[in-house]
């Protein structure tokens, strides 16, 4: 380090030596970033200020994440300002992320820094590609940006811009654009942000709508919780008194409320009368439960056991979907979700593909097992069968078919499916009693395993085999300490990865020490 | 039909002498052509000099009116070859295209043209894409302009100064007898400014005086002997000419104090983030006023010698700023100046990094570094320069890394390629793993997830030509990919004629989306849309079989997974011989809904009956497993988590942006996933039928409904 260089005096480099506002804006492509950006640099022109705006808009992408830049000065002495052209990290007064990942993004940058950066960011999601495709949750951890941001920004201006711009018929640019007026961050008076919107040709009304209620959302003291939830619970069907009654009775506290919800979607998926199955079978896995010194670990092989157990038994079958597919609530669930209005007209077409195993499944064991015998004329069915048939589930032919299918419920006890069904739900549970005795959190696991079975046909088949190659997997080490560890790894690495790689990797990892 | 319409940007056009224009720099590139004089433009789309074709495609009366021929140039090398008119004719001509790309597919006749000359002005606009956000290889065009001498001119990101450069550019090119280059990156071609215009002018001497009058002279074609009086020609005139043009008009600027004992070289596209990493050191204001000297290059090739060493002569250091690899400025500013023996140290990718973007951030480094190492008492007090490196090493910010997903760009909802690779993924579940030979395109999303095919590129239209070599007996075929495109650009001779010629028994997808979608929906010889001023509706079907294919297949609904995956199949096992070919073909699915959506949205406006599709997911069926999102990657397909304890893994959900295509239910099918994807169909402003017959069906359902809850409530 040289000495000399300390002593000096800083001579300003002229009279101006401060830096042009600069407005970094993250979106996805298709989002509307580069409207937002046309409005910022119209205002700053309206205001006699020198604006510049940049973006690598690759044509096609429309879907990956883009960055526009603007960067907005007045002109001093008839000198325009430099402007640069990408932003630099540590030196951006606003950062506006069009989704909240990207805002996330946007702090890996380095463009958020707690000196400087006003970040305006939209907290919806909107998921990526790798987040879809695990064949389970893979979804991105929101709080870990909330916790960024909130060490990151100067200022933070954070809600759901997506759908308050959707409520008013708008885009989200325009929701962004209020957020940006009620920030203060550009030293222009909110009037005149919205005559620029005024001006606009089209979709003015929506736009200034959804300007005005991002500028109050964004300016009002404490957030109103206007947002419902989009998910609400599925009601829950009033289970009979005497069902009420046994939860009450046999299941501790802490597993009531699973029980509730898993006794509903049994009664929901055949009847009572299953429910009541369901309670016994519950029972016996309660009172292992309790042997194992379960209420000291707030009964979580009981909870576990009645989340999973009624999946287990309210197993995914052809009867099922045409049952769902023909109820009432079905129908004013889609009404709702396209948006259907009352002079219009609404049919669905469903996309079933049936195989000649669908149609065995449904037969009483005895016909399934004479069919079974017989390979070639499975094979001959199957030919006839196999083929992807579309329901119009509302004309009069379509629906009584898939009514005439769900018709079949009470016949569904007797049939090929159920006897396979309730054969490996026993086993499993059997494995969970085993385990439960000696090493309660190993009991959890293996009933948490139940999760890897789901979806139809050959996913199905699949689901089935990760499970049984896991549950093989697990007896190998089920005498060691660690082994409810181990057991939940697996399961992670199945649930991740559709391709069984990773799933292939971990249990080579238990072979090599089981 | 571009997709989007450019009606406004052509009154941009048209602006006179004295006023104002504002807009994007592609589009100011594009007026500054106009304002020169030009008697003709060709060019190829691609990122980012799309806008100027796209605007003077639809810029007709504006060209009329001038007498400019415009031309949608076949590919680079076509468009390249059309500068041929500037060689013996007084006839002013620019071309443009995405680079080194572009100038890649165009070198031939560059170098055909530079060796030669020209007698008229020609100017080749390249948009540079190199750096963070760039499409292709990275790589400098620099290397072009010198193998070629063809001169390069890299102006300042600024409008003013690069429609300046423009029209000097057509000088210099005449001064010299030479072709120039003009060098524009890709934030500043999308970079929004302003100049003020002059008016149009229209070129006194016209193509058609040319063709009426034809000239021509031995001494211009490349054939022995000529072709080495041409290398003479070049030095001993050609040099020395553009030299003395750019010092004349002062191309070159100085900017700055003149007595320092350090100085920057800088490439003119370099400027503005030099003057704000000199803002951050304390050596600049915002509007540019430099307390170190600069010597901006807005001509790069040539480098003019008698500049560097006025600039260099009292100096102690000096450092070049260049981005880009290898330094070419850097080693001529080195030979130069030890030539003249000039004593001052040379400077650049030493403390600059050789590769990337040179950033304000990236320079602000470098620039520290040399003048700490020169002359550090410019640096006074050190004002605090930005540093987001504290923030980047808190624990929170360290967690985001592994929180935030990759967001890369993908196929558009509803585009007609995706079921093609689900069908590919379909046959690949059947079939095994086979060597996928990608192209240039939309259709290269691919190599991404969910579908992960395709194991090269090698350039465009050249996904066919890459499998050549997979050319033996085996028990499985190669497949080469390659979209319309690129099969106009150059595939039906280089992929599909190779293939038929050599007897190679590959199979070859080519997938016709009636645009080159990726650059932004330009009409092409296969376009199905009437375009008055193009002749398109040629089948490549047509094209195939015309140049000898056998076993051709045409698909003209590529959502139909199903006969997609069987056609792949019989492709890959017939026991036919020579190329298996699969055209497969459906409108791309952004041009189509610009096109469509206003018409549906009108006819239902006027009370017209317009069914509407979308599809949907039954979220009680749907079991989460995402099979159908591993082969489709739609944006508007996408998982939603339900607020039921009962329930793990989110389920498929879509979304309002849906434009039914069809994908999900066809895939759904095809693979045998799941019941849970339903189509919607509404009818509005429905006819007295449709709703009667609601009516009868709704009544029947409910009567069937209300007997089954009764059935359930006695059970």
């Amino acid at each position: 380090m040289k000495d000399e260089t300390v002593h000096l005096p800083l001579g300003a480099a002229g009279p101006a030596a401060e830096r042009p506002i600069s407005i970094a804006i993250l979106a996805m492509g298709g989002q509307g970033g580069g409207v937002l950006t046309d409005w910022i640099v119209r205002l700053a022109e309206t205001e006699g200020w020198v604006a510049q705006s940049t973006s690598v808009p690759g044509v096609a992408q429309r879907t990956g994440a883009t960055l526009y830049y603007i960067e907005c000065m007045p002109p001093q002495d008839g000198l325009n300002p430099i402007l640069s052209l990408m932003p630099t990290p540590g030196d951006v007064d606003v950062v506006m992320a069009a989704e909240y990942m990207e805002a996330g993004r946007s702090i890996l940058r380095g463009l958020v820094t707690p000196d400087k950066t006003t970040l305006i960011a939209s907290d919806h999601r909107a998921f990526a590609t790798v987040e879809k495709i695990a064949p389970g949750e893979a979804i991105a951890d929101s709080s870990a940006v909330a916790q960024a941001i909130g060490v990151v920004a100067k200022r933070e201006i954070v809600f759901d811009m997506n759908a308050l711009a959707a409520r008013h018929g708008s885009m989200i640019s325009a929701a962004m654009f209020g957020a940006l007026a009620a920030s203060g961050a550009l030293p222009f008076p909110v009037d005149k942000f919205r005559a620029l919107l005024q001006g606009e040709a089209k979709g003015q009304n929506s736009s200034l709508a959804a300007f005005d209620a991002a500028l109050d959302r964004a300016t009002a003291p404490t957030p109103a919780p206007s947002e419902s939830p989009e998910n609400a619970a599925p009601s829950q069907l009033a289970l009979p008194n005497d069902v009420l009654d046994r939860i009450e009775r046999e299941i501790p506290a802490p597993a009531q409320d699973m029980a509730r919800r898993g006794a509903s979607k049994v009664v929901d998926f055949q009847d009572a009368a299953y429910a009541q199955d369901y309670l016994d079978l519950l029972a016996r896995l309660r009172a292992a439960d309790e042997a194992a010194g379960g209420a000291a670990r707030d009964y979580a092989f009981t909870t576990a056991a009645a989340k999973y157990l009624a999946n287990a038994m309210a197993y995914d079958d052809v009867i099922r979907v045409a049952d769902l597919k023909t109820r009432a609530s079905r129908r004013a669930r889609v009404e709702r979700e396209i948006g259907l209005k009352d002079n219009q007209v609404l049919q669905t077409t469903e996309y079933f593909h049936p195989r000649a195993e669908e149609l065995i499944g449904m037969a009483p064991t005895a016909w399934a097992d004479w069919l079974n015998a017989r390979p070639r004329l499975v094979g001959w069915i199957d030919a006839r069968m196999n083929k992807g048939r579309r329901i119009k589930a509302y004309s009069a032919f379509g629906f009584a078919t898939l009514y005439a299918i769900a018709g079949m419920k009470s016949r569904r006890p007797g049939s090929h499916r159920h006897a396979i069904e309730v054969a490996h739900r026993d086993a499993w549970i059997e494995r969970a009693l085993e385990a439960v005795a000696r090493n309660y959190d190993l009991g959890v696991e293996i009933l948490n395993c139940r999760r890897l079975i789901k979806g139809y046909s050959d996913t199905h088949a699949r689901g089935l085999s990760k499970y049984d190659r896991v549950m093989a997997a697990i007896r190998k080490l089920e005498k060691r300490e660690d082994a409810a560890d181990w057991a939940r790894r697996l399961r992670e690495a199945a649930i991740r990865d559709a391709s069984g790689v990773t799933l292939d990797g971990a249990i080579k990892t238990v072979e090599s020490f089981a | 039909m571009a997709e989007r319409s450019f009606a406004r940007e052509v009154e941009d056009l048209r602006l006179g002498d004295g006023d104002t224009f504002r807009g994007e720099g592609i589009l100011a590139i594009t007026k500054a052509l106009l304002q020169s004089g030009v008697s003709y433009v060709g060019g190829y789309p691609g990122s980012p000099i799309s806008h100027l074709i796209d605007v003077l495609g639809d810029a007709k009366d504006v060209l009329d009116e001038l007498g400019v021929v415009f031309q949608s140039s076949a590919n680079e090398a076509a468009a390249a070859a059309m500068l041929s008119a500037s060689v013996m004719y007084p006839l002013r001509g620019a071309v443009a295209w995405k680079s080194t790309v572009g100038t890649n597919v165009a070198s031939d006749a560059l170098a055909n043209l530079a060796s030669g000359g020209v007698t008229g002005g020609a100017m080749i606009i390249v948009g540079e894409d190199y750096g963070e956000g760039s499409s292709i290889m990275q790589e400098r065009t620099h290397a072009f302009a010198m193998k070629s001498q063809i001169w390069l001119l890299d102006p300042r990101p600024d409008h003013e100064c690069i429609v300046n450069m423009i029209e000097k550019g057509f000088e210099l090119s005449e001064a010299s007898n030479t072709p120039v280059m003009l060098e524009v990156r890709v934030r500043a071609c999308h970079m929004h400014g302003y100049f003020k215009t002059k008016d149009n002018v229209r070129p006194s001497f016209t193509i058609k005086d040319a063709l009426e009058n034809p000239v021509r002279d031995l001494g211009r074609i490349v054939l022995p002997p000529a072709a080495y009086e041409h290398e003479r020609e070049k030095i001993a005139k050609r040099f020395p000419a553009a030299i003395e043009f750019v010092k004349r008009h002062k191309l070159n600027e100085f900017i700055g104090p003149q007595d320092a004992k350090v100085g920057i070289v800088l490439q003119g596209g370099m400027y503005n983030n030099v003057i704000r990493a000199l803002q951050y050191l304390g050596l600049s204001d915002a509007y540019g006023r430099t307390q170190v000297p600069l010597y901006v290059m807005n001509v790069t090739y040539p480098v003019i010698e008698d500049e560097l060493e006025t600039f260099c002569r009292d100096k102690d250091h000096v450092i070049v700023v260049e981005e880009g690899q290898p330094e070419y400025i850097e080693q001529a500013v080195n030979t130069a100046l030890r030539r003249r023996k000039i004593s001052a140290r040379v400077r650049g990718k030493d403390i600059l990094p050789m590769a990337g973007d040179y950033t304000s951030q990236v320079l602000l480094n470098g620039l520290r570094r040399f003048i700490e190492e020169s002359e550090p008492r410019l640096l006074g007090n050190r004002p605090p320069a930005p540093d987001p490196s504290p923030v980047l090493a808190l624990a929170e910010v360290q967690k985001l890394k592994q929180t935030v997903p990759e967001r890369p760009p993908g196929l558009c909802t509803g585009c007609p390629e995706r079921p093609v690779f689900a069908a590919m993924k379909l046959v690949e579940q059947e079939l095994g793993l086979h060597h996928v030979s990608a192209d240039i395109g939309c259709h290269l999303f691919s190599i991404l997830p969910p579908f992960n095919i395709g194991a090269t590129t090698m350039g465009f239209g050249l996904g066919p030509a890459s499998a050549s070599a997979f050319n033996v007996k085996a028990g499985k075929r190669s497949i080469a990919v390659m979209g319309d495109g690129g099969f106009w650009h150059n595939g039906l001779t280089s992929g599909i004629g190779n293939a038929v010629f050599n007897k190679h028994d590959g199979v070859f997808l080519i997938i016709d989306n009636f645009y080159t979608s990726a650059t932004g929906g330009q009409d092409i010889l296969s376009s199905r849309a009437k375009n008055p001023r193009r002749t398109t509706n040629n089948s490549i079907v047509k094209a195939v079989k015309g140049i000898g294919a056998k076993w051709v297949r045409q698909l003209d609904r590529t959502y139909d997974v199903g006969r997609l995956r069987d056609t792949l199949k019989e492709a890959l096992t017939t026991k036919e011989e020579g190329p298996k070919i699969i055209v497969a073909s459906s409108e791309c699915m952004l041009n189509k809904q610009r096109r469509v959506r206003p018409q549906i949205d009108g006819a239902i406006r006027n009370g017209a009956r317009v069914v509407k599709e979308r599809f949907g997911v039954d979220e009680d069926v749907c079991t989460g497993d995402h099979a159908c999102m591993r082969l489709s990657g739609c944006p508007s397909l996408s998982v939603k988590q339900l607020d039921d304890p009962l329930r793990d893994d989110p389920v498929a959900s879509i979304d309002h942006t849906c434009v039914g295509c069809g994908n999900c239910g066809e895939v759904a099918d095809a693979a045998v996933l799941c019941p849970s994807f339903f189509r919607a169909d509404v009818v509005h402003n429905p006819n007295a039928f449709d709703l009667w017959r609601q009516r009868m069906t709704q009544r029947f359902i409910g009567w069937l409904q209300a007997r089954r809850e009764r059935q359930g409530a006695a059970a």
